[in-house]
């Protein structure tokens, strides 16, 4: 099975406090730490297992700056065959169809049976799976939290729903499928791993390479577009308890007591 | 004539949900001028007393019947969506599991601008819409304008929008079936099986009151035991936010959140949880929310009604202690 990952460079949350820059313009970006969008990461995982069982190839694809190709090698190096890098300066401001757009073009270069995509990334909008598989006419499932490869023809999926409950449906190969967190427990990618992978060249495609017109895409092609980023201002929040640890457990300890929190 | 928008109405058991009312609050925030259509997809009596209910607070609901949507697959509806839904029109679907599966393919197919997972609306200027989302699980918010001109799909979050106390209206069903049946059942690549229901855990969160949550601030599986140690003094049960359940540290029937459960205890204590609005939208029955955790800029700080700034590594078996020494005392 020839398998593409659609994977994307984000700031790490679980590691940063995000702060907006004093004109609202972005997020402040000195000293965050970056790594490959959590999503992304499973998905990667599960496409190396179902190669690992079926055969085939898993590529891994970005949209981005040079600094992407760092997380398409930690990828390799987690056990990606290949890398690719989709770049050009006309790619920059696209929204979620210019990405699909951008990425429906590397797509058709190839001979791909499974598309995988985290199932959302850093804008939380979730939509660039759904999107390329509705350019390229594929069937589509999002928040997928379970495959089993049927034969060549035909996969099973589960779907993440409400509840704690799951979704299963067969789909026809190719598909486009969307990955939610907890899928399977991707594996540990160290130094070592990285440098084995350091000296392989990563293609860089642009928009010469993809046959894109470049009006299509980025800004000039984005229907919705940020303005600004902001802190909205909402309520009054929590009472921050202040002082000594000793002096904080006091004061919870009374709400507590008053809020039927200590049986 | 005033824009037209359509709401799609997401139900079970023949039942709307909560987001049927919301995207008409919604709707009026786009532009109060709007005429609003509930468009309702599903098989037979169910979807019958869907499109009664809706009936009484849109004025028209567009129905679509065919047993092949007794369980509604996004991939089969889009393209009746397709068929039937008018140029220019703004589609409004609640961004859940279901709208997430339905709504971008279906922008793409309409040739529609896409805006995902609004939480508020700020007017109209020259065919553009400005808009609030939350980015980096709800850390920082932004403006984004889309231009609607063309038609647009926009999915909403639920909750976000206050539903408005149904306004009584007499709408109009109309059966739009045959239309969106036109040139046959479409989707067929996408074979709908069978649900898998959640296993039953060891606990039932959903009755406690008062639960002690974990969520990743809690950085190791070793360190769970400082979690339980907490809920065993306070008499609580430990519940989990997702990552927990990912890095199956926790059975998946602890989890609160949409994917997870929803609880309504009298105390909830989150400890190291972001406060993802998958997490804290499972919180009902507004139970009394301490939040600690070490980064002041966590969300879950705006839904708590206490809070305190500290790596819970170091906070919990402090407070297990003093619990339990009240308690002996």
């Amino acid at each position: 099975m020839e398998i593409l990952v659609c994977i994307k460079r984000v700031p790490d949350t679980s590691e940063n406090e995000i702060e907006v820059n004093r004109d609202g313009t972005d997020i402040e970006r000195d000293d965050l730490v970056y790594s490959v969008n959590e999503w992304d990461n499973y998905a990667v995982e599960e496409a190396i297992q179902i190669r690992d069982k079926v055969g085939g190839s898993v590529t891994v694809v970005s949209v981005g700056d040079e600094e992407a190709e760092e997380v398409l090698r930690r990828q390799m190096a987690m056990g990606a065959d290949k890398g690719v890098l989709l770049s050009d300066d006309a790619f920059e401001g696209s929204d979620g169809k210019g990405l699909a757009t951008i990425l429906k073009a590397e797509v058709e270069k190839g001979n791909y049976d499974l598309i995988l995509t985290g199932a959302q990334a850093d804008d939380g909008a979730g939509q660039v799976g759904g999107m390329l598989a509705a350019m390229l006419d594929w069937p589509c499932a999002s928040l997928v939290n379970f495959i089993e490869v049927v034969d060549d023809k035909k996969i099973k999926v589960g779907r993440e729903i409400a509840g704690g409950n799951q979704e299963m449906y067969e789909v026809d190969l190719p598909c486009v499928l969307s990955i939610q967190t907890g899928i399977n427990e991707p594996r540990y990618v160290g130094i070592r791993g990285i440098r084995k992978v350091a000296s392989i060249k990563i293609p860089v495609h642009g928009t010469g390479d993809l046959g894109i017109a470049p009006e299509a895409v980025g800004e000039p092609g984005a229907k919705t577009k940020r303005l600004d980023y902001f802190v909205p201002e909402l309520g009054e929040g929590a009472e921050i308890l202040e002082g000594s640890t000793d002096e904080i457990i006091d004061k919870l300890i009374e709400f507590l007591k008053a809020k039927g929190g200590i049986k | 004539m005033a824009r037209q928008v359509f709401a799609y109405i997401i139900h079970k058991d023949g039942i709307a949900d909560d987001t049927a009312l919301e995207m008409i609050a919604a709707a009026g925030k786009i532009d109060p001028d709007a005429s609003v259509t509930a468009v309702v997809a599903g098989a037979g009596s169910e979807l019958a007393s869907v499109c009664n209910e809706v009936a009484s607070s849109f004025a028209e609901v567009w129905k679509i019947d065919n047993q092949a949507l007794a369980y509604v697959n996004a991939e089969m509806l889009r393209p009746m969506l397709v068929r039937i839904l008018p140029e220019r029109g703004i589609v409004l679907i609640p961004h859940d599991h279901f709208g997430m599966d339905l709504a971008p393919g279906l922008s793409i197919k309409l040739d529609a601008a896409y805006l995902p997972d609004a939480v508020d609306f700020e007017g109209i200027d020259e065919g553009k819409l400005k808009a609030v989302r939350e980015e980096h699980t709800g850390q920082v918010s932004t403006h984004v304008l889309s231009d609607i001109s063309e038609g647009a799909v926009i999915t909403i979050r639920p909750g976000s929008f206050k539903a408005e106390e149904s306004k009584s209206s007499e709408g109009n069903v109309v059966d739009k079936t045959a239309e969106a049946m036109e040139g046959g059942l479409l989707g067929g690549a996408r074979r709908f099986l069978e649900i898998v229901e959640a296993e039953v855990g060891d606990v039932d969160i959903t009755k406690s009151d008062i639960l002690v949550s974990v969520g990743r601030g809690i950085e190791d599986e070793d360190n769970m035991e400082i979690v339980f140690d907490l809920a065993e003094a306070m008499g609580g049960d430990v519940s989990c936010s997702r990552p927990i359940v990912d890095a199956k540290w926790l059975e998946k029937s602890r989890q609160v959140g949409t994917s997870g459960q929803t609880v309504k205890p009298k105390v909830y204590m989150a400890l190291g949880i972001s406060g993802a609005f998958q997490h804290v939208g499972s919180l009902k029955g507004s139970p009394f929310v301490i939040a600690i955790n070490k980064n002041p800029r966590a969300p879950i700080f705006q839904v708590a009604d206490v809070g305190i700034v500290d790596d819970i590594l170091d906070f919990i078996p402090e407070l297990t202690d003093r619990i339990n020494d009240l308690k002996s005392a």
